[in-house]
């Protein structure tokens, strides 16, 4: 046994399930067992809410990116070479002082791979995707988010194969932070809009 | 179809319980899991949409019962068995017993960046104009169809307003059950909360959803 599988359950019925099914697969020659290593790698260290963040951080420091991104989201991401899968058809939406923006998939777990990495379970999961669309500030409320009761409060759907990205406001004190700094108050949570961005320490 | 997937608005599922410092993967398994997943979608046999239906063709309880990359191999096996990949006796056996169709590619590891990379466009030319503008009212249709589509129970009937013209898009409800991708013009339509939630809706809630346009009609 590799360490890679050490922490697994050898009783776990599902591990044993997914194993058999690789192994059936890879006998027969359909898949290349070295190539899901590379997908597992690309997406734990190379493909995560990082790029979403340094997206974030050139829109608040670049007025002509931010115009590019709210006008073609798809190109102006690429132009920072955050491409591919599940990030094919992109849409940036801004929060503004006056409304909040919450993205949610209800009907599966559409997501923005290609700058937020792979989606938590919580975004998966009946919990958020039932009340995302019925009950948004009762879910904001789980994440510790409380917004005014006059701020209005937008959520889009992914039903289609736009994929979106929230660009949270800018906090207040971040005048003359470089994008570096700027992305570091950027979580995953703020770019789906289940949080703002971090306040300045 | 009116299936497990279908959550907006479903009740008594509790709170959301988002984990702190989440990791992305939870079990080496959930790993293999993910890339079983795309190097079998990656032979090219059936589309994003119809491996979305074999999803939500699982029975309620299976589904709820089950955890996301659960859902995606139990899918997975049903899309496989469903073109000839595997047999119902290699997964009793656990091991590869009958012989399998012959895949259009095989996705081997020194491909994989520049697949990821490419990913997979949905968006492709009509060849009619659109037939909505930004700022049209329209009302989504009410259909209730067994096979695959997009436009959640929640949001049909209602009426809501354009908000954007997208590209034209591959039709997931044809595309899904082998009947071509049919593109249609993809629209953002915004609706009102009260118009699809009714009395005590949140007034300053607006939902909206992208439609393809055979879902719509002028209000």
């Amino acid at each position: 046994m590799s360490h890679d599988h050490d922490h697994d359950n050898e009783l776990d019925p599902f591990a044993a399930r997914v194993r058999a099914l690789e192994t059936i697969l890879t006998r027969k020659g359909l898949i290349d067992p070295a190539a899901i290593d590379v997908i597992v790698d690309t997406y734990e260290t190379k493909i995560g809410p990082r790029n979403g963040a340094r997206v974030v951080a050139k829109a608040w420091n670049d007025p002509a990116y931010a115009d590019w991104l709210k006008r073609d989201a798809t190109a102006a991401i690429e132009s920072l070479s955050y491409t591919g899968r599940q990030g094919e058809h992109m849409q940036a939406v801004f929060n503004t002082e006056g409304t909040h923006n919450l993205v949610v998939c209800t009907l599966c777990s559409c997501y923005p791979w290609s700058v937020l990495g792979l989606p938590p379970v919580w975004y998966k999961a009946p919990p958020y995707r039932s009340r995302a669309v019925i009950d948004p500030r009762g879910v904001l409320d789980e994440f510790g988010l409380t917004l005014p009761a006059e701020t209005k409060i937008r959520v889009w759907d992914s039903t289609a194969e736009l994929r979106y990205l929230v660009v949270p406001l800018r906090p207040r004190g971040t005048d003359g932070w470089s994008e570096e700094q700027l992305a570091d108050l950027v979580s995953r949570d703020a770019m789906i809009g289940t949080a703002q961005a971090r306040q300045p320490a | 179809m009116n299936g497990p997937q279908d959550l907006g608005g479903q009740m008594g599922f509790g709170p959301v319980a988002p984990e702190k410092d989440e990791p992305y993967f939870h079990a080496e398994w959930e790993k293999r899991a993910l890339g079983v997943t795309l190097c079998a979608g990656a032979m090219g046999a059936w589309n994003i949409d119809e491996s979305r239906h074999a999803r939500e063709s699982l029975h309620p309880a299976d589904y709820y019962g089950s955890s996301y990359y659960q859902i995606w191999i139990k899918a997975l096996e049903t899309l496989l068995k469903r073109h000839g990949f595997v047999s119902e006796r290699d997964l009793a056996a656990g091991e590869a017993v009958d012989a399998a169709a012959t895949p259009k590619r095989v996705l081997k590891a020194e491909n994989v960046p520049a697949v990821l990379a490419k990913g997979g466009p949905c968006d492709r030319p009509v060849a009619t104009a659109p037939r909505f503008k930004a700022g049209d009212h329209v009302r989504t249709r009410n259909f209730n169809p067994t096979g695959h589509t997009r436009l959640p129970r929640y949001a049909r009937g209602k009426e809501g307003t354009i908000e954007a013209v997208h590209d034209g898009f591959v039709f997931p409800d044809s595309n899904a059950h082998g009947q071509g991708e049919n593109p249609q013009w993809v629209y953002t339509v915004v609706f009102d909360g009260a118009e699809i939630w009714g009395d005590g809706t949140d007034p300053t809630l607006t939902v909206s959803i992208d439609a393809w346009e055979s879902y719509l009609e002028p209000a």
